[in-house]
């Protein structure tokens, strides 16, 4: 009985084992695998991200019939946002011929997925987030934390804190409170913020809301009787709304309050309704469907009925746009490594290639219809993040505004950091420095 | 009811016959015949997964089904198993790492029964939602000292890779048959524990704790061995996860969900079943991924995947209640019922 | 001084949250008194509630009308609850009709979600949130509307126990199912009222919570607040509910405050499992539960 029932059940598996490959593409197509997340507590980011991604896809094999030729197609796997879900998408995907790159879109699910990319040869972007030692490509080949790694990130909060200030030398004796979220990444940036005080003189105190966050009466009254300068919001999820919700309980203003990556989202904002405005949050994407390239998406995209997101409101959103530049930086990529392998299907590996090379300066950036979207990214085979500049944007109630110029955060003050890390875990895992020779070589 | 006693006797010979050549036909298949034909898939994302979930059932239903003690937080102690073999492994290389993974074991059932103590007074739901304090108390403390993740800034750490002796698991069929081995080990040592006085004290606990006490169990010492038991299977189960499937450790992982989840291997397994427990887990690891695909391929046109995904979590939640409803016993017993009347019919 | 009337605000700002926590766990406390189920399925009737209003009143109906058609919802998902999930599982140990309304938390959640999407919303019940100061103490306005609901709430369901045939008939079978039936009073239809009027409570709770939190799928997590609280409080008692939520909230509070930062903060998730824990080593039924009689 038992018997037949796990044959029954290795039948099963092994016809679902066959399934991906009944899938199988064919000529030349360049296949992206989403471990995408439309339910759960997060599908409102899911939807936005993997949404803009999917329409910039769109657009590309729309307008321009492809890269060069070469269509661009995908398939999502729904994770909710869980880690073992994200690997049973990877596991089930991984075999698909022809695979640019991964992009989950989750820490979690990035963590789990550093070893198994490696092996596999193919790159893993976790724009805008991730591990931030995995800036540091003499060590993590296959990983790329595009724009923004939370070390840049706080970075650039205390240089615009800075510039609000009249200079990062009047942030002397100011006040900062950091109010985290009570996980890994919430903790990720508490020596980062440590350190920068230490540099420039100003006071920081670092407190810890429990997941998920919805209450916050405690850590607020504390904030109150600190009575800071500013409090740096790093949430998640609900813990955004009622921060600002109990900000306003306790009489702390909104435009002194400043959110981190995870913290600016209209989805953060909105269920807060006025106890927001005024609220201002870093960003790599301005938001807004008035950019050339969001233009077009509406025009030849959503026109024609192919537009992922299901309310066309959602157009310009952050996670959209977040999704779009995610588009952008895969298909230039994708391009550039064309340049050098020829108008084909690429290996993982020559698309590594690709984001090794990936410099888009202003002008490059103009002409595909994104200026003031984002500002330029520059990776090379040791810096896997790109230079990528932020700006802060403020809540007026109903939409995102941008309030400041492009900020670089301080990146040589950040890289020893970053390197003692990344050494730290190559030694750990017996991997060898790469060189600036080792990035030419490229395994088909 | 007394008229089949003898008949049952009669057979019961021949019968553990069969059950013995069944575990062993299952033991082959398993050890044998899937790691020469299945996919890369079938062992990285059903058969790890489903194995650890499974070991995870033996040891709640330990608890829960023989003796009788709700948890509501198994995936704590899976977090303490995951996170011990890690620490165990990084700070005293010498030990070999199946010496690592017992420790953790142990690790995880000394916090077992630190968390057990409320059992000695408390009952029912009151004892449950207090196991709640080991699910939410576990997870902060993790999250909390960076020493448990080495300082690691991120929090999460990366798996090493298995090894027994100068023997390296990486590849997909090694990591299943390290987690094959380690879980056939426990399982058989489990089932021996039900077999002996032990178990049999277990389950007096859980019927009648009066009457057991009158007999002459020792009800305080058999609750706490039970918490201890269970957790450390369940630590284990949890180092199988991390570092087997995973491959990576995280105390988000280990949240209430995963609790929950392994209350429903064992109930739609089977309480108090060994069997049951692999069953459930079966089920719970293989059922969604096939509503999803099916509903997918079937769906997937029409209606968009978040409406796939959603009814799915309906579907689950239904069967669940159709489980408890129509066969309380759980999946078990459905195939011990099947059983008999395969075996019944005239041959 | 400062530290003084920094110590009251805290203990008040913990007290109102408390009261919050009260609200949820009254839902949890008047299913288990008929039915002996701790109904785990409240946080996901209380996100089933707020977003069924908040959908509605987004599409244009007016707030009373969502009420009322949110209502009737509630009553029928009330008295579907019972046909399908409570009847057939009568008799059954109180174990597995936990696990039950596990599962049907499930099918809430999913079916909510799937009937009203994932979009979070936000909710404006129109109060403002304006803090006010008494003395030096910041006290908000919204939390003092939410205690008052909640007093009002409790008021209406003391009511209407006592007043009420209905009510009568559900203090019988609280009492005793066996002689309740026995005089032929119809356990099912009363089943079937007290979901639907927990489903009013969870209404209420969702709309109040909904609004500080937006209405979204973390809704349902807010259970985890009122577990300790039910622990605390006994599970039958809804007296019990509102001191549990009380001292919850207080203690809970002032231990983040001022044993927090010794221990690195963040203690809020676990600390009120501990206090309740604590507690419960003393007391083993809580506050105001029954005492737990075993038969043999």
């Amino acid at each position: 009985m038992s018997l037949s029932r796990l044959l029954k059940a290795t039948a099963l598996s092994a016809a679902l084992a066959l399934l991906p490959l009944s899938t199988a593409a064919f000529a030349d197509e360049q296949f992206f695998p989403l471990q995408s997340y439309r339910v759960g507590p997060y599908a409102a980011g899911g939807t936005g991200f993997f949404g803009g991604f999917i329409d910039y896809l769109n657009l590309i094999n729309i307008r321009d019939g492809g890269v060069n030729g070469v269509k661009l197609t995908w398939d999502e796997g729904e994770t909710q946002y869980e880690v073992e879900k994200g690997v049973e998408v990877y596991e089930r995907f991984k075999n698909h011929p022809g695979i640019a790159t991964w992009n989950p879109l989750s820490v979690g699910i990035a963590y789990a997925l550093i070893d198994r990319v490696t092996a596999d040869k193919v790159p893993l972007l976790t724009i805008n987030h991730g591990r931030t030692d995995s800036t540091d490509g003499r060590v993590f080949k296959y990983i790329f934390p595009l724009l923004l790694n939370p070390y840049s990130e706080t970075s650039g909060i205390i240089n615009y804190l800075g510039t609000k200030e009249g200079g990062l030398d009047k942030l002397k004796g100011k006040k900062i409170v950091v109010l985290y979220h009570g996980s890994p990444y919430g903790k990720e940036t508490i020596p980062i913020y440590e350190l920068l005080a230490k540099k420039y003189g100003f006071e920081v105190q670092q407190i810890e809301v429990p997941h998920p966050g919805n209450e916050q009466q405690a850590q607020w009254l504390t904030i109150r009787r600190a009575k800071p300068d500013y409090v740096v919001l790093r949430g998640w999820g609900v813990m955004n709304p009622v921060a600002l919700k109990t900000a306003q309980k306790t009489g702390f203003p909104a435009d002194r309050i400043i959110g981190n990556v995870w913290s600016n989202s209209e989805e953060d904002v909105i269920p807060a309704g006025d106890a927001a405005k005024g609220y201002t949050a870093i960003t790599t994407q301005a938001s807004g469907a008035q950019y050339p390239v969001l233009q077009e998406i509406q025009k030849v995209v959503y026109d024609a009925g192919k537009g992922n997101l299901e309310d066309k409101k959602r157009i310009g959103s952050v996670y959209h746009n977040l999704g779009v530049v995610n588009g952008i930086l895969n298909v230039e990529a994708i391009r550039i490594a064309q340049e050098k392998f020829g108008k084909r299907t690429l290996t993982g590996d020559e698309v590594r290639w690709g984001l090794e090379h990936l410099k888009l300066d202003p002008a490059r950036v103009e002409a595909l219809g994104a200026k003031g979207l984002f500002h330029s990214i520059n990776v090379t085979w040791d810096n896997h993040e790109g230079d990528g500049l932020v700006t802060f944007q403020q809540w007026d109630g109903s939409k995102w505004n941008v309030v400041s110029d492009w900020i670089a955060p301080d990146w040589a003050l950040l890289r020893p950091i970053i390197e003692k890390s990344s050494e730290a875990y190559a030694k750990e895992h017996n991997i060898p420095l790469r060189t600036a020779a080792d990035a030419d070589q490229v395994t088909n | 009811m007394s008229i089949s006693v003898t008949p049952s006797i009669e057979r019961s010979l021949p019968r553990a016959a069969i059950g013995g050549l069944t575990v062993a036909a299952i033991l082959f298949i398993a050890f044998v015949v899937l790691p020469s034909v299945g996919s890369d898939y079938l062992f990285e994302a059903i058969l790890t997964p489903f194995l650890a979930l499974a070991l995870a059932g033996v040891g709640l239903n330990l608890l829960t089904g023989y003796a009788g003690q709700v948890s509501l937080g198994s995936a704590a102690f899976m977090a303490v198993g995951a996170f011990a073999a890690y620490n165990f492994n990084l700070r005293v290389p010498e030990l070999p790492f199946l010496v690592s993974i017992v420790l953790a074991g142990l690790t995880a059932a000394g916090i077992g029964l630190i968390f057990g103590l409320p059992s000695l007074r408390l009952r029912g739901f009151y004892l449950a939602v207090s196991t709640l304090a080991a699910q939410f108390f576990v997870q902060w403390a993790l999250t909390k000292f960076g020493w448990f993740s080495n300082d690691n800034p991120s929090g999460i750490i990366n798996a090493p890779p298995l090894k027994i002796a100068s023997v390296t698991f990486d590849t997909a069929v090694g990591r299943y048959l390290f987690s094959l081995g380690i879980v056939t080990v426990l399982t058989f040592l489990a089932w021996r524990l039900t077999r002996a006085q032990t178990g049999r004290n277990f389950i007096a606990v859980r019927d009648n704790q009066t009457a057991a006490r009158v007999i002459g169990v020792p009800v305080l010492r058999t609750k706490l061995l039970a918490f201890a038991v269970s957790s450390f299977i369940i630590g284990v189960a949890g180092v199988l996860w991390a570092f087997a499937y995973l491959r990576t450790v995280e105390p988000a992982g280990f949240n209430l969900d995963r609790s929950f989840q392994i209350l429903f291997i064992i109930i739609i397994g089977g309480l108090a079943s060994i069997r049951g427990a692999f069953l459930g887990a079966g089920f719970i690891v293989v059922f969604p991924l096939l509503l999803s695909r099916l509903g997918g391929e079937l769906l997937g046109g029409i209606v968009d995947s978040g409406v796939v995904e959603m009814s799915q979590r309906i579907v689950i939640g239904a069967l669940i209640i159709l489980f408890l409803i129509a066969e309380p016993k759980g999946l078990a017993e459905l195939g011990r019922r099947a059983a008999r009347r395969l075996g019944g019919r005239p041959t | 001084m400062e530290d003084v009337q920094f110590f009251i605000e805290v203990l008040v700002g913990g007290l109102l949250s408390g009261v919050m926590y009260s609200l949820v766990a009254i839902g949890f406390v008047l299913i288990y008194k008929t039915s002996g189920v701790l109904n785990f399925a409240q946080g996901a009737l209380l996100l089933f509630a707020a977003l069924t209003f908040v959908s509605l009143h987004e599409r244009g109906v007016p707030f009373w009308a969502s009420i009322g058609l949110t209502l009737v919802l509630l009553a029928i998902l009330g008295t579907l609850i019972e046909r399908v999930v409570l009847r057939p599982l009568v008799n059954q140990p109180p174990i597995t009709l936990f696990l039950a309304t596990l599962g049907l938390s499930y099918v809430i959640e999913g079916g909510a979600q799937l009937l009203w999407g994932t979009q979070v919303h936000g909710l404006d019940l129109g109060i403002d949130d304006v803090p006010f100061e008494v003395g030096g103490v910041l006290i908000s306005s919204f939390d003092l509307f939410a205690a008052a609901t909640a007093a009002l709430m409790v008021a209406l369901i003391t009511l209407f126990f006592r007043y009420t045939r209905i009510g009568l008939a559900f203090r019988a079978v609280a009492d005793d199912p066996f002689a309740a039936l026995a005089v032929g009073l119809r356990l099912t239809r009363i089943w079937a009222i007290v979901w639907t009027a927990s489903g009013v409570v969870a209404l209420v709770a969702g709309l109040l919570w909904g609004a500080r939190l937006g209405v979204q799928f973390s809704l349902s997590l807010v259970v985890l607040k009122a577990l300790p609280v039910l622990v605390l409080g006994g599970f039958d008692s809804i007296a019990g509910a509102i001191i549990g939520g009380l001292l919850v909230g207080a203690t809970e509070k002032l231990a983040e405050v001022y044993i927090g930062p010794f221990l690195g903060g963040g203690i809020e998730s676990w600390f009120a499992y501990v206090v309740a824990l604590a507690f419960l080593l003393v007391r083993p039924s809580g506050l105001f539960g029954q005492k737990l009689v075993e038969r043999v």
